[in-house]
């Protein structure tokens, strides 16, 4: 991988190439990494505040975690979050890639549709959502009126209904992106491996369960831990549908709580806490994910 | 006998697979059709009949002008394209640089800074956010009456975000290219840098593209650091607008819709130009990471 080529030979040109990255990562991403963590023992009355003395005892604000009932359903939400996507936003993408597998005529259009509401800001889709989950009277609840005519209308943001609301559009939006890397996965493995298969007089399910799912292990595998990563990086269509855990303080985010905890109550340093919360529980799951499902084969 | 009932049945399937795929094409296009139409409606047909084309009486051009009224779209696309515009620009230059140090040069510590950069790509923006607010705010650039600096506190942590996707992406893209050109243009006299500019630049111009795509939108849909950093309505970006529209605007269900159509428009006409290689940038990054 490395050259040898004489054009390498002298290291001073380095510095200049690689300083100005580094430097800026170093501060504006280490550095902070780090603090953030010292920050969660320190009491900080305020954003912008420099940290003021340690907390009482230094631990107080993760014993504060266990006991903060909107931690724990921000926690459990979360949780539930990633489940979903896992389940429905890898699985509906791989089944649209195995179908699409199969078909030649408009592929490339369904690649460009499928990944289309990616690109889209998630602040415009949860205004977007917001007047399709109207109460009186958007998308959903109209068509609902036209196959029932007369039937109460639904508030899909109260108690019974707003996990739904809020889980359909973000699994929605990032389908497409499985999409594409389960059909870069597919494109992979070989014909010739299919074409024994049929030889031997297997159906297009068998093939599908003993050949394709197989191959695709650590495809499945990568967008696991992109989904556990990107279920705890949620912020915008949620922040934007719903705000402050509305209903009732029942539809809190690890995310959103931080935001809100360090913004509203600018109670900054039990913000970094849970900000920690959210790095330790990403690497926590996915290297979990990982051990039990990835292949080992090296 | 047998040929014919397989070819039958196979194309069945093929018509069951293009109902199947064809129905979520739609559930991906059509809200978006749905709330370009509605923003051509008054809110009482909105009300009565969402599905309806804005034909007749029902046309309207009202929503667009409340909004232009109301909200200063103009200084909010300025201030965005602006934030945009220069994240792109810097990440481009920073991480082509590192990549292409990181593609050619044998030194000591070389592992260990890449597996620095790629550690990074695993901090959420929750974990470094209010250190560096407190180091901008000590710097006097976060939390200032000015618009520039206001701007300026965005484009910082956004492109240091950016930084680590884009290095592994030019970097992987910069091994791939046979050294002889730029071993050529090194026995005819150019010097390091003039080879990166003149040979490197334009042969790894589609994925210097792809990450330039890709910073611009991320840039330009982010949220979460505008809300810390943009307080002054002045400098708001076009994000932040569209949040303010959404709690400000109530029952004004057209509004928001000409609002959200307003904020996709430059986005789809850049998604149409440029699908594949946004396609290909934003997942490549994530394979590869």
């Amino acid at each position: 991988m490395d050259n040898d080529s004489m054009i390498f030979k002298k290291k001073g040109p380095l510095l200049v190439f690689l300083l100005p990255a580094l430097a800026f990562m170093a501060l504006f991403l280490y550095y902070p990494f780090i603090m953030n963590i010292v920050n969660s023992f320190y009491q900080i009355t305020g954003l912008g505040n420099s940290p003021e003395q340690l907390n009482q005892p230094w631990y107080a604000n993760y014993q504060r975690l266990f006991e903060d009932p909107y931690m724990a359903t921000a926690l459990k939400n979360t949780l539930i979050l990633m489940i979903t996507t896992i389940v429905f936003q890898v699985g509906i993408a791989l089944i649209l890639a195995l179908l699409i597998d199969n078909i030649k005529k408009g592929v490339q259009f369904f690649r460009t549709v499928y990944f289309f509401p990616i690109v889209i800001s998630a602040t415009a889709l949860g205004l977007l959502f917001n007047l399709i989950f109207l109460y009186d009277t958007g998308m959903v609840n109209q068509i609902i009126q036209s196959i029932k005519p007369g039937s109460e209308l639904i508030d899909w943001y109260d108690e019974n209904h707003f996990l739904f609301t809020m889980l359909l559009p973000v699994m929605w939006q990032y389908v497409g992106f499985y999409f594409v890397i389960i059909a870069t996965g597919l494109n992979n493995i070989s014909p010739e491996i299919y074409e024994a298969a049929r030889v031997d007089g297997t159906s297009g399910f068998q093939r599908v369960w003993y050949i394709t799912l197989p191959l695709l292990r650590n495809v499945l595998c990568t967008c696991l831990t992109l989904a556990i990563t990107g279920a705890l990086k949620v912020f915008d269509l949620p922040w934007v549908m719903f705000g402050a855990g509305m209903p009732l303080n029942k539809s809190w985010l690890t995310g959103t709580y931080m935001y809100d905890i360090t913004f509203g109550y600018a109670d900054v340093d039990y913000g970094s806490a849970i900000a920690i919360v959210i790095v330790v529980l990403g690497v926590v799951i996915s290297m979990l994910a990982n051990r039990i499902f990835r292949e080992r084969d090296i | 006998m047998g040929r014919s009932n397989q070819r039958k049945r196979f194309s069945a399937g093929k018509l069951l697979i293009y109902l199947i795929t064809s129905f979520w094409a739609l559930t991906t296009l059509y809200p978006f059709i749905w709330v370009l139409l509605n923003s051509f409606k008054e809110r009482r047909f909105i009300r009565s009949n969402s599905f309806s084309l804005p034909l007749g009486e029902a046309f309207t051009l009202d929503n667009y002008k409340v909004t232009f009224e109301r909200f200063d779209i103009f200084p909010a696309y300025r201030n965005s394209i602006i934030i945009s515009v220069s994240v792109m620009a810097v990440v481009i230059i920073l991480a082509g640089l590192a990549a292409y140090a990181l593609a050619r040069y044998r030194f000591p510590g070389k592992s260990i800074i890449q597996a620095l950069i790629l550690a990074s790509m695993m901090f959420p923006v929750f974990s470094t956010i209010i250190p560096v607010f407190r180091m901008m705010y000590n710097w006097g650039i976060a939390n200032t009456e000015s618009v520039a600096l206001s701007l300026l506190s965005v484009i910082l942590p956004q492109i240091a975000g950016n930084l680590s996707f884009a290095i592994i992406v030019l970097r992987g893209f910069i091994q791939s290219l046979p050294i002889d050109l730029e071993e050529a243009a090194y026995l005819e006299g150019c010097n390091i840098f003039g080879i990166f500019f003149r040979v490197i630049l334009p042969l790894a111009r589609p994925s210097f593209a792809t990450v330039a795509i890709f910073s611009f939108l991320w840039s330009y849909n982010d949220l979460f650091t505008q809300l810390f950093f943009l307080r002054r309505k002045e400098a708001y970006s076009i994000t932040l607008l569209l949040n303010e529209v959404n709690s400000q605007a109530g029952v004004n269900y057209g509004l928001l819709a000409a609002a959200v159509v307003l904020v996709v428009v430059p986005v789809v006409i850049v998604y149409i130009f440029l699908q594949k290689n946004i396609i290909k940038g934003m997942t490549a990054g994530a394979v590869k990471g």
